[in-house]
């Protein structure tokens, strides 16, 4: 009975001495400022080995993206804007460029005008509606298309959705429905992509303090209140998620497509 | 402790929205005239929460104005 016991920890001890993300390439889009969960999911991907573009989606972003990753030897910045085409085919052209093919893709980004981000849903204007979804649904779809050519055999594709995609949370109201959108993308683009051994998933991390989620009105009574009931009591927040996203990134994930993983203390399976 | 506040908040004022500290006074309205947008607004925000280990809501972020009305909100807060 030893010997197995023996081999087996020898085994253990050799894959922890590699990096979980040693050799991969990928991009991260997109980041706002440090507080941004995908700041720490590329923070995170770069620690494991891996080589990370970090998009910012306007010039202003990108200068202050270019110092956050100035101090990472293998992270550089990129601005991409989903709703232009022409920044999304020099996204793949730098892809190209940079890495020849792309082993994850984090998408991390969505918009819905503030106005419907509060009151009553049954407000929300034809216009609201579909700049929600697209810029935060659609977007999903029309990055995997762009960068399909690009995309390494057996890549990791994820989205970040919230529990409003399935369940009401009040103020979230048109980013819920959006939310909704997203997942459903993931599953019907886990099929397209699933054939070439890509995986597409998605994190729904808890409500966490990002200049984004503070779009959201009462933002920060969410996170009390999530707090206070979820099942885990430590603290939360973008390390949580960036460790969950190095795992669907990694190879240890690699049956795993078309899921949504909650990384919410929990939260999600309380009914009261 | 007026003063230690000022100080402290006219920091963030100026790391955030890019300002020199001369330009930022008591009375300076952050959208008027210190050039803040709705973004730079809560990223102002959210590093004054950082620096106070504080909490500050919407509702209350409506009232703040200007550098002098954050001042007297945290030194109310801080009580």
């Amino acid at each position: 009975m030893g010997a197995p016991l023996t081999a087996g920890r020898h085994f253990f001890s050799c894959r922890l001495a590699h990096m979980l993300l040693e050799g991969k390439k990928g991009l991260v889009v997109s980041v706002t400022n440090k507080n941004s969960i995908g700041w720490a999911v590329a923070e995170a991907a770069h620690n494991q080995g891996a080589h990370v573009i970090v998009g910012a989606q306007n010039e202003r972003m990108l200068e202050r993206v270019g110092e956050l990753v100035a101090d990472y030897p293998r992270m550089s910045a990129v601005q991409v804007d989903f709703g232009i085409p022409s920044d999304m085919e020099a996204l793949a052209e730098r892809v190209k460029n940079d890495f020849g093919t792309a082993d994850f893709v984090v998408h991390s980004a969505a918009f819905a005008q503030r106005e419907d981000l509060q009151g009553r849903f049954i407000d929300t204007s034809r216009e609201g509606f579909g700049i929600a979804l697209d810029v935060s649904a659609y977007s999903l779809v029309s990055l995997c298309k762009t960068l399909e050519p690009v995309l390494a055999d057996d890549a990791s594709v994820m989205a970040m959705s919230y529990l409003g995609s399935t369940r009401t949370v009040g103020n979230y109201n048109v980013m819920g429905v959006a939310k909704a959108a997203l997942e459903a993308c993931a599953r019907y683009l886990a099929v397209d992509l699933g054939p070439r051994g890509i995986r597409v998933n998605v994190l729904s991390p808890g409500p966490i303090n990002t200049v984004a989620a503070r779009g959201v009105k009462g933002l920060t009574d969410m996170i009390t209140y999530v707090h206070d009931k979820a099942p885990l009591k430590r603290e939360f927040g973008q390390q949580e998620v960036a460790g969950s996203a190095v795992y669907l990134m990694s190879d240890l994930s690699k049956g795993v497509t078309g899921q949504i993983v909650f990384v919410d203390n929990g939260y999600n399976v309380v009914g009261m | 402790m007026a003063d230690n506040v000022f100080e402290k908040v006219k920091k963030v004022v100026c790391e955030e929205l890019g300002v020199q500290e001369s330009e930022v006074k008591p009375e300076s309205s952050f959208t008027e005239d210190l050039g803040a947008d709705s973004l730079d607004v809560v990223e102002l925000v959210m590093a004054l929460e950082e620096q106070f280990s504080t909490d500050i809501p919407d509702d209350d972020v409506a009232n703040l104005k200007t550098v002098g009305d954050v001042v007297s909100y945290i030194e109310k807060k801080l009580g």
